[in-house]
Parts: C-alpha cells; sequence; structure tokens
C-alpha cells in the first residue's frame, strides 16, 4: 500500500506538463537513435549528460529513461525490415522478424513486436515498482565488504559471463577499470596515470571514452567494412492488425518472454541479449510450429522482444536500488547521477522519491507513448532508415565532436577520442565487447573506495570478505560464475 | 556479429584445423605490452606511508597483474587458433584502408583546426570527409548539408544548452 501511495506521488510528477514532454522527447529520440543502426542509448545519453547542468534531476532521468526505452522500441523496426539489428539487444528479432517482412508479413512483425514491448515493458516496469523497496530492504543492511563483493559479482558476470569469451571480457573490464583509476586518487590525492598532462589530473571523461568507442569506433569499423554489400530495406507489408491467428500465438510468447528478460535484466547481472537469446530458445521448443522457425515465425519475434523490454526494465532495479549498473547504458545514468551530486544506492529511494517515483511513473507513461509512436507512426522511422549511410556517419562523428570538444573546448579532448575510437575500433573487429569497459570505468572506482572502506573497518585484515557470510556468498557465486565454464571444458575432454 | 553464430563459430574453428592468427598474436603482445606499462607507471605512484592500510597503488596493481595474465592467455588462444571471433571470413576481407584513410584525415582536420577555424568549418571539413569515406561523391550536397547541420547542433548546445563550444569564425557571426 505504501508503494502505491508513492507510485501515486510519483504519478503526480511525471503528469506534470513539462515532465510529459520531457518523456516524449525521451521516447520519441530514444526510438529515431533505436532504429538508426550504429547509434544506441549509451551513446546518445552520454552526448546529453551536459544537459545535467541547465535542467532538474527529475526531468533529466526521465528524458534518459525514455530514450532507453525508446531504443529498444526501435532497435526491433531496423531489425525486422533490414536484417541489420539496430541494437545488439535485437539481434534475435532480425532472425524471424526479417524472414517475415521478406514473406510480405513485416506489419504484423512490426505489430506483435511493438506490442509486444508494451505488454513486456508495462509488466516488468511493475515488477520494478514492487522489487526495488523489497531491494533497498535487503541492501540497506549492507556493508562495504557487502558492496565491494556485490560490484565484484556484477563484473564477472556483465564481462565473463555473458558475451563470447570470458578472457576477452575480462581484459575489457580491466581496460575500463583502469581508464577510470586515471586522476587524483580522491583518499590520497596522488595523481595516477596521468602521463604528466594537467587536463587528466580529473581523470578521462566517461562522455570521451562511450563516444569514442560507440560512435568513432563504431564508424571506423562500418567504413572499413562497407565495402562489403548493403542491406536493403524492406517495405512495410501487410495489416498492422494483426490476425486472430497472430494474437493467439504472440500472447503466451510476450508472457514468457517478460518472465525470462525481467529476472536476468534485475539480477546483478544485465545485459539484453541472453534474455533474448533464450526466450527464442524456448519459444522455437514450445511452438506448435516448429517447422516456422527459421522462415518467419512470429513467436520468434514476440518472445525476444518481450524479453529484451523486460530486461531493460529489470537492469533499473539494481540500478536505482543498489546504484549497481550492469549495462553500458545504465552505468553512463549513473554518472549522471554523480554529475548531480546525488548519491545513488539504497538511499536513493528514501532520499530522492520524487526522482525515483516520478521516473518509475513516467516509464509506464513512456511505455504507452512508446506503443502509439511505433505503431501507427511506423512509416515516420522507415524513413529514418533510408538517410545514406555517408551523410548519417557524418553527422553521427559531428556530434561527437561537438559532444566531447563541449566538455572543455580542448583538442587534447578530442585526441583521446579517437585513441579511444582506434581501440573501439580494433575491439569490433577482434570481437571485444565494449559494455564492460564502461562499466569498469564507472563503478572500478566505487569498487575501489567500498574496499577501501571495508579495510578501514577491519584495520586492514582482507579476511573481512570472507568471514561475513553475505560478502562470501556474493564472491562464491562469482567464483563459480568465472570458473565453471573452464571447469566444464575441462571435463568434456 | 551476432553472439549466437559464435559458439557456432568456435566449435567450426577446432573442428577444423586450427591455426595461429598472426594479428591476434600481434593485438596479445599489445595487451600485454600495454599491461608492462600500467605496471611501471603504477610503481612511479608515490606511496605515503600514512596510508599504508590501501593505498593508491592496489587497485593499480591487481589491474597490471590482471590485464597481463589476461594478455598471455589471449596469446594462447591465438597461437592456437581457438580465439573464436564471430566473423570467421572477417579475418580474409581486408579492411577498405581507401575508406579509413579519409576518414582519418577528417580526424586529424577537425583536431587540427576545430582551436582556429572553430567547431562549424572543423566539422563540416570532418563531415565531408566521413561521406566520402562512406562512398559519396556528392561534395557540394555534403558540404550544403553539413553547414546546416553544423550550425543548428552549435546552436543548440551554445544557446540552448548553455555550453561554450569555443569561439570560431563563423561563430563570431551567429
Amino acid at each position: 500500500v505504501d508503494t502505491l501511495a508513492q507510485l501515486a506521488a510519483g504519478f503526480a510528477v511525471a503528469l506534470t506538463p513539462i515532465n510529459l514532454l520531457w518523456a516524449l522527447v525521451g521516447c520519441t529520440l530514444g526510438t529515431a537513435i533505436g532504429v538508426l543502426p550504429g547509434l544506441g542509448p549509451a551513446l546518445t545519453i552520454a552526448l546529453l549528460l551536459p544537459i545535467t547542468y541547465k535542467v532538474d534531476a527529475t526531468a533529466a532521468f526521465i528524458l534518459f529513461a525514455g530514450i532507453y526505452y525508446g531504443a529498444m522500441y526501435g532497435g526491433s523496426t531496423t531489425s525486422i525490415l533490414l536484417n541489420t539489428p539496430g541494437e545488439s539487444a535485437t539481434i534475435v528479432t532480425a532472425l524471424e522478424g526479417n524472414k517475415m517482412a521478406r514473406r510480405g508479413r513485416g506489419a504484423a512483425a512490426l505489430a506483435t513486436a511493438a506490442i509486444g514491448s508494451f505488454v513486456a515493458g508495462t509488466i516488468a516496469t511493475m515488477g520494478l515498482t514492487f522489487l526495488a523497496p523489497l531491494v533497498v530492504d535487503f541492501a540497506l543492511r549492507f556493508g562495504p565488504a557487502e558492496y565491494f563483493s556485490l560490484m565484484v559479482l556484477a563484473f564477472v558476470t556483465v564481462s565473463a559471463v555473458l558475451g563470447t569469451s570470458a578472457v576477452r571480457g575480462l581484459t575489457c573490464l580491466l581496460f575500463g577499470i583502469w581508464l577510470g583509476l586515471i586522476g587524483i586518487d580522491l583518499q590520497t590525492g596522488q595523481p595516477r596515470f596521468t602521463f604528466g598532462l594537467t587536463e587528466l589530473l580529473d581523470g578521462i571523461n566517461v562522455i570521451v571514452v562511450a563516444v569514442g568507442l560507440f560512435a568513432v569506433g563504431e564508424t571506423l569499423y562500418l567504413a572499413a567494412r562497407h565495402h562489403l554489400g548493403k542491406d536493403e530495406i524492406i517495405p512495410v507489408q501487410g495489416s498492422l492488425w494483426m490476425t486472430k491467428e497472430d494474437w493467439k500465438r504472440s500472447w503466451k510468447a510476450w508472457l514468457r518472454g517478460t518472465l525470462i528478460g525481467f529476472p536476468i535484466g534485475a539480477m546483478p547481472a544485465g545485459g539484453a541479449e541472453v534474455p533474448t537469446f533464450l526466450s527464442y530458445y524456448v519459444e522455437k521448443k514450445l511452438s506448435s510450429h516448429p517447422e516456422e522457425f527459421g522462415n518467419g515465425a512470429i513467436e520468434g519475434v514476440a518472445g525476444p522482444e518481450a524479453a529484451n523490454n523486460a530486461s531493460t526494465a529489470g537492469v533499473l532495479v539494481p540500478m536505482l536500488s543498489l546504484g549497481l549498473p550492469t549495462s553500458a547504458t545504465a552505468a553512463i545514468m549513473l554518472s549522471a547521477f554523480q554529475s548531480y551530486g546525488i548519491n545513488p544506492g539504497p538511499l536513493l529511494l528514501q532520499n530522492q522519491p520524487q526522482l525515483v517515483w516520478g521516473l518509475i511513473a513516467s516509464l509506464y507513461i513512456g511505455n504507452v507513448m512508446l506503443l502509439i509512436l511505433n505503431l501507427p507512426l511506423v512509416g515516420l522511422w522507415v524513413k529514418i532508415l533510408k538517410i545514406p549511410a555517408p551523410l548519417l556517419y557524418g553527422g553521427i562523428l559531428v556530434f561527437a565532436t561537438i559532444g566531447t570538444y563541449g566538455i572543455s573546448q580542448s583538442p587534447l579532448d578530442l585526441v583521446f577520442l579517437y585513441i579511444i575510437g582506434g581501440i573501439g575500433y580494433l575491439m569490433r573487429r577482434y570481437d571485444f565487447p565494449t559494455a564492460p569497459v564502461i562499466i569498469g570505468m564507472i563503478l572500478g572506482p566505487l569498487a575501489e573506495q567500498e574496499f577501501r572502506r571495508a579495510m578501514t573497518i577491519s584495520q586492514g585484515d582482507p579476511t573481512i570478505l570472507l568471514t561475513r557470510p553475505l560478502s562470501a556468498t556474493l564472491l562464491a557465486i562469482a567464483a563459480v560464475a568465472l570458473l565453471s565454464p573452464f571447469v566444464y571444458r575441462a571435463f568434456k575432454r | 556479429v551476432s553472439a549466437g553464430q559464435s559458439d557456432s563459430g568456435t566449435d567450426l574453428a577446432e573442428s577444423e584445423q586450427p591455426h595461429a592468427n598472426r594479428r591476434e598474436v600481434f593485438l596479445s603482445l599489445g595487451v600485454i605490452a600495454f599491461a608492462i606499462l600500467v605496471l611501471f607507471q603504477t610503481m612511479q605512484i608515490p606511496v605515503s606511508p600514512i596510508y599504508s592500510r590501501v593505498g593508491p597503488t592496489v587497485f593499480p596493481y591487481l589491474v597490471a597483474g590482471g590485464l597481463f595474465v589476461l594478455g598471455v592467455l589471449l596469446l594462447v588462444q591465438a597461437l592456437r587458433g581457438q580465439w573464436g571471433a564471430t566473423d570467421a571470413d572477417e579475418d580474409e576481407a581486408q579492411p577498405d584502408w581507401r575508406a579509413l584513410g579519409w576518414l582519418g584525415l577528417g580526424l586529424v582536420l577537425n583536431v587540427a583546426l576545430i582551436d582556429y577555424l572553430g567547431f562549424i568549418i572543423a566539422s563540416t571539413l570532418l563531415f565531408c570527409c566521413v561521406a566520402r569515406a562512406f562512398g559519396s561523391r556528392h561534395l557540394a550536397r555534403d558540404a550544403a548539408i553539413a553547414i546546416i547541420l553544423c550550425v543548428i547542433t552549435y546552436l543548440g548546445f551554445a544557446r540552448v544548452l548553455g555550453i561554450s563550444i569555443g569561439a570560431g569564425v563563423l561563430e563570431g557571426i551567429l
């Protein structure tokens, strides 16, 4: 009941005209960047971080959350019509969705994706509403040791468990942590890794890293392989109203996708890719038309689309209740909290109820907006897809430049941007994941801080991490998650 | 590109005759070299005895050590041909050096000129180079679009968000 009262207060915040406008701007922008291949929510929010100097925190987070949700909706449109996933979380959607579009059922695929996203997004936002306060109650008992161990667990899951290679994922994570270490150590005042440059005393700005990896690196990667061919856009065909048969085959997939996506997103593992693959696999197993899979089965669109939207809401659970980001986008949102001087963590709900509940309420509203934006207005987004690549990527780099140069009007920031961009290109080409870099950079300094606090409490005895039961459990889970694939492989030989 | 294909890609690489990939070997050596650089940089951080408990070097040493171990593991994988990058055929496909060259030129021009000519002109040049890298042959059209886009972006950031984007030739007029 208390939660519902808080939520009602949140709606009062979110329904003010100005906040509705921010939500609409966020949802529209999010859908647009979701549709455009090469632009993602992490990059967009990083470029918009300067807005935190101008508008109040509630408005900024309503905008950012709209972008985050909207990108998930928009990404599916690109996957279905272009076969190039607009977002990594919509890779699976392309498998069946693009086949459906080729068979003239593009409209039905778009409809089941959008309605599924709405259903899943709404249910998962309810999950967030009721789960976040519970997690907070639990987390209030956490000391620095538990926090540090929880961060270690998140580090392991985002880099080693998700993704294709644990070694490459961890390499990226450590690179990210190193980037986060650059600058003056706040506790001792010692400069670290500044290479004698005064510009680096404040550290490297997360905008530089995010924009370098996601905009410059991605553009270099696509330019280098542009000659490899182009994808064709399939025009939307068929009725946007799904047939009775489509509904019958979709609704269970939506609910199953939600049930898969939300818990996985809410665990300190995060990520939207794993639940989409899992949902696809489940739908293929359970389908009464397994022969259609690979040729455009509607369940193969409905399930994964629901799963990725549900996991997006799930990621916000550890983000808002623990201050623990588990996706690149969430990590950048965390740095926005820092920019406002707000300490994300279990006390956030107590100290900033207006912000948190206003944000959650705006997610419900955003889902409705996004359903309208993405279903009747889908033709508009198809037009965006037709922007020629030369102009699109030219524009992306102009935005990258102004976002970076605007930090301190220093060409040196641009040099760092291009270095990171070059590294991002190599990472893309050799299949290194980028999200662990951002997460490591944001979470690394926080982990160091908690580690130092824990050591101060224990008077320098590191066994505190293992003698406190909760902390030991978290570290044990992390160790199992890290080592079990290797052990499994060793047994298989 | 998808994570799902990678599993089968790894299996494929293992069932076929694995062979060391030269570029992957260089890349892992790069990671090892970077780990050593981090280590040397860490050794130069002065540690005050007052902060003997967890000084400023504990995490850097962990990072350097971890990167070194991971670099060695990467090297082993590369030598055994077990890297299993998702696009197996991509190693064969040469990157488009001409496109990368145009892009690089645009980036260098941008960083070299932005302080002297201002954001709008420098970024217009960048835009045109990027468009050329992606195969555009319509310089006049690209330049026109670029100038309009840069002016709008500049006004958006400078006036609406109130962020200083520095002075420049055209910025002074606006």
